[in-house]
């Protein structure tokens, strides 16, 4: 009998469809309104992070604990420590009898670097013959050790300078380009007279800081979404419904979108007013980039929420994902700095490509276009990433 | 309007839902009845889309289930076993979310709302947020938001489950009234109050079909076969009769012992004084037994003996469609016959492939 019933059809209709999806967005933006948690989330952590990551974690080294083993005891070498000192960048705070010494409190971890100045230092120095300084530095602290060598090198260039041969010092004056920076003395600027204003820390940090929060809250509000209604058993509810599953998903994201939006604001505000933070390139741009960015973050999020079965599972396979992002984007290490298979992971993070867009758009004021490459990629992630959703969740309950 | 056939579902190793084949007309008030883990849930979530079956067809108003599943949504409302409304929202919020994914523009939507909400009694707790109602007013809800759209269909999985019994007489009056309209409700109990009043009703056990008909005509298939018993203490009683080979079952029903006769052993009316004449015996001094109406305790007991006895798997049920009343698992020989009797019809061919 059933098979003479006419079958109520539905042909996709995109209005209909729309406010649907609407409809979840609505929906999802009310039950963000009833929920002071997620509130909170979405103001204070950037707050606290931008506090924390600016103030507290400053890359800046200074006065590195240096032992002091002077073999030559001249007049030049000790001029040389106390110009050393003078950068900053390393404090002598024993002077030790013997190298091994030295090492010993190295080991221990009382001293980070030891300055071992020859007995003939004085002798060669004045023969213009390249005296040469031991300088043992502990690596642990990456950072410590770039600071000390850094340090060290620029002085190196410095006294050439002075001293009239040019060889070092015309090298460190043609490395100007960022690219290469970082390849061997040049950083130098830092504690010379050229003050890079790009090495103070909060403005380098927070440019990177506003990708790796919106990384956190986005990927992780998405991740809960779906599976929380899952989880909280409304989702059988949708499944009655005529709810198709993509507009589901893009219901889902929309709000987000505009929480992704408030916190880069809230981000940038407080950058400038607690760090002076530059905005150099156009706030368009800026824009353009940061909705590319966290509609692919949205979509991992969702691919994230369509694979697990609980909000903690979500969690933690977020987690998981945040780790790599904030130490391979470049956020935490120069990127360049970072062993080619990490680099090569890094360049399929998200946040790799917005840490790069950001800092150009905001310190360097380069036009967004010119990073074209990032761009393609966070939109090919975020396609990828709708499009994997989309096939990954079914509407079924088992 | 809804068929099913060969309908099953595995989870892992375990069967829910075994070899079921339905056929549900139009307008009726459909009952499931089972204890926990028979299957009900598992088998509506198949009808309505929400489960994938293992193996079997079924479909719902001449759409394949679950690939057309999508078609029907308009004409099917759904209430689920566990409550499935935002819990963060406000009734009219749930209301008002549920028309709209239904489609409906914001003046209609307003309408259907008001309309819910005075047809449910919901006006005092429209502000109130739905994860604050208690079970019963959970329950209204949910029932007004699959109802909003006005479905021809309505599958309500233990809609009573955890309700005052007051708010469960007035939940079924509801059950009615919209059956009256024309709705054809399918709705799982384990409240045999509830299942005696469906026009039809399927009895499952462990995934099984195991009876199907009319409560009374199931009922009425056990005429002299039930056997009341009043004995005090009745434990041992129960531990008696289990012991006569005229008995088949004993089961204690509240102060009551209903004892299911064998096939061999003569009626009830019959029987009835032997067995009381055995407890006497045994020093029941003031035993009565009597021959009794049998409910649908009784029928449940009998639809799910022969099952018991043979083990799960029983192949009685091979090449005959459970038709109404029929019990697939019962080895009472009441039932044999009828069991019988019903050619099972074929599916349609070809819809179910894939095209």
């Amino acid at each position: 009998m059933s098979a003479a019933e006419p079958a109520p059809q539905r042909r996709f209709d995109p209005v209909a469809s729309l406010s649907r999806l609407l409809a979840v967005a609505r929906k999802e933006v009310r039950q963000l309104g009833r929920d002071p948690l997620t509130l909170g989330f979405v103001v204070f952590v950037p707050l606290v992070q931008l506090a924390l990551f600016g103030y507290a974690i400053n890359q800046d080294v200074r006065d590195v604990p240096t032992a002091l083993r002077d073999r030559s005891g001249s007049p030049v070498s000790r001029q040389l420590v106390e110009r050393l000192e003078a950068t900053q960048a390393i404090e002598v705070v024993h002077a030790v009898t013997t190298e091994a010494e030295g090492r010993a409190m190295l080991g221990r971890g009382e001293v980070q670097a030891v300055i071992v100045v020859p007995p003939d230092f004085a002798r060669r120095w004045y023969r213009g013959r390249g005296a040469q300084v031991s300088l043992l530095v502990d690596a642990t602290d990456p950072l410590v050790a770039r600071a000390v060598r850094t340090a060290a090198d620029g002085l190196a260039a410095t006294v050439a300078e002075e001293a009239g041969h040019g060889g070092a010092g015309g090298l460190s004056a043609r490395v100007e380009q960022e690219s290469e920076l970082r390849r061997a003395a040049p950083i130098t600027f830092s504690v010379l007279t050229y003050y890079n204003p790009e090495l103070r820390t909060p403005v380098f940090v927070v440019p990177g800081l506003l990708g790796v929060i919106l990384t956190t809250t986005m990927i992780l509000m998405t991740a809960l979404s779906l599976v929380r209604e899952r989880e909280r058993g409304t989702f059988e509810f949708l499944i009655g419904t005529p709810v198709r599953r993509g507009e589901l998903m893009v219901g889902k994201l929309l709000p987000y979108v505009l929480i992704g939006l408030i916190q880069i604001v809230l981000v940038l505000v407080a950058g400038l007013a607690l760090f002076r933070v530059p905005i150099e390139g156009s706030l368009f741009a800026l824009a353009f980039a940061s909705l590319l960015f966290i509609a692919a973050n949205l979509t991992l999020g969702l691919v994230i929420s369509s694979l697990v079965k609980t909000q903690l599972q979500a969690t933690q396979v977020a987690f998981f994902f945040f780790l790599p992002s904030v130490l391979l984007s470049g956020f935490m290490f120069p990127f360049e700095a970072m062993p080619e298979p990490a680099q090569w992971l890094g360049e399929l993070l998200p946040l790799t490509h917005y840490i790069r867009l950001c800092r150009a758009i905001l310190l360097r004021g380069v036009s967004v276009f010119e990073l074209w490459g990032s761009l393609a990629w966070l939109a090919a992630m975020f396609v990828v990433g709708l499009v994997a959703a989309t096939r990954l969740f079914e509407k079924r309950l088992a | 309007m809804i068929e099913a056939w060969g309908l099953c579902r595995d989870f892992g190793r375990l069967r829910a839902v075994d070899e079921v084949d339905l056929t549900i007309r139009r307008g009726e008030v459909f009952g499931f009845l089972g204890p926990n883990g028979a299957g009900k849930s598992t088998l509506l979530r198949m009808l309505v889309g929400a489960v994938v079956p293992s193996a079997g067809r079924a479909r719902v108003l001449g759409c394949e289930v679950p690939r057309e599943a999508d078609r029907l949504r308009q004409a099917i409302g759904y209430m689920t076993q566990r409550f499935s409304l935002y819990e963060d929202l406000t009734v009219d919020e749930n209301l008002d979310f549920a028309g709209e994914v239904f489609g409906f523009g914001r003046d209609e939507r307003r309408r259907r709302v008001e309309q819910a909400v005075e047809t449910y009694g919901l006006a005092r707790r429209r502000g109130q947020l739905a994860g604050t109602l208690s079970g019963g007013w959970k329950q209204r809800l949910a029932l007004a938001t699959a109802t909003v759209h006005q479905p021809e269909i309505l599958v309500l999985d233990e809609p009573t489950a955890g309700v005052d019994p007051s708010q469960r007489r007035r939940f079924w009056e509801q059950i009615f009234e919209l059956a009256a309209d024309g709705v054809t409700v399918l709705v799982s109990t384990h409240y045999m109050d509830e299942a005696v009043r469906c026009h039809r009703l399927a009895m499952l056990r462990r995934g099984r079909l195991v009876a199907l008909g009319e409560p009374r005509a199931l009922a009425d298939h056990l005429e002299g076969r039930v056997v009341e018993v009043d004995a005090e203490p009745p434990e041992e009683a129960v531990r008696l009769l289990r012991r006569r080979p005229e008995v088949a079952s004993v089961t204690q029903l509240g102060d009551r012992v209903h004892v299911l006769l064998a096939d061999e052993a003569p009626d009830a009316a019959e029987t009835a004084p032997r067995l009381a004449a055995h407890l006497h015996q045994e020093g029941y001094g003031d035993a009565v037994a009597e021959p009794a109406r049998p409910g649908l305790e009784d029928v449940f007991v009998a639809a799910t003996l022969g099952g018991e006895r043979e083990g799960d798997r029983s192949h009685d049920g091979d090449g005959r469609l459970p038709a109404d009343d029929t019990f697939t698992g019962a080895r009472t020989g009441a039932f044999r016959a009828v069991t019988d009797t019903v050619p099972r019809p074929a599916p349609p061919p070809g819809d179910g492939e894939d095209r």
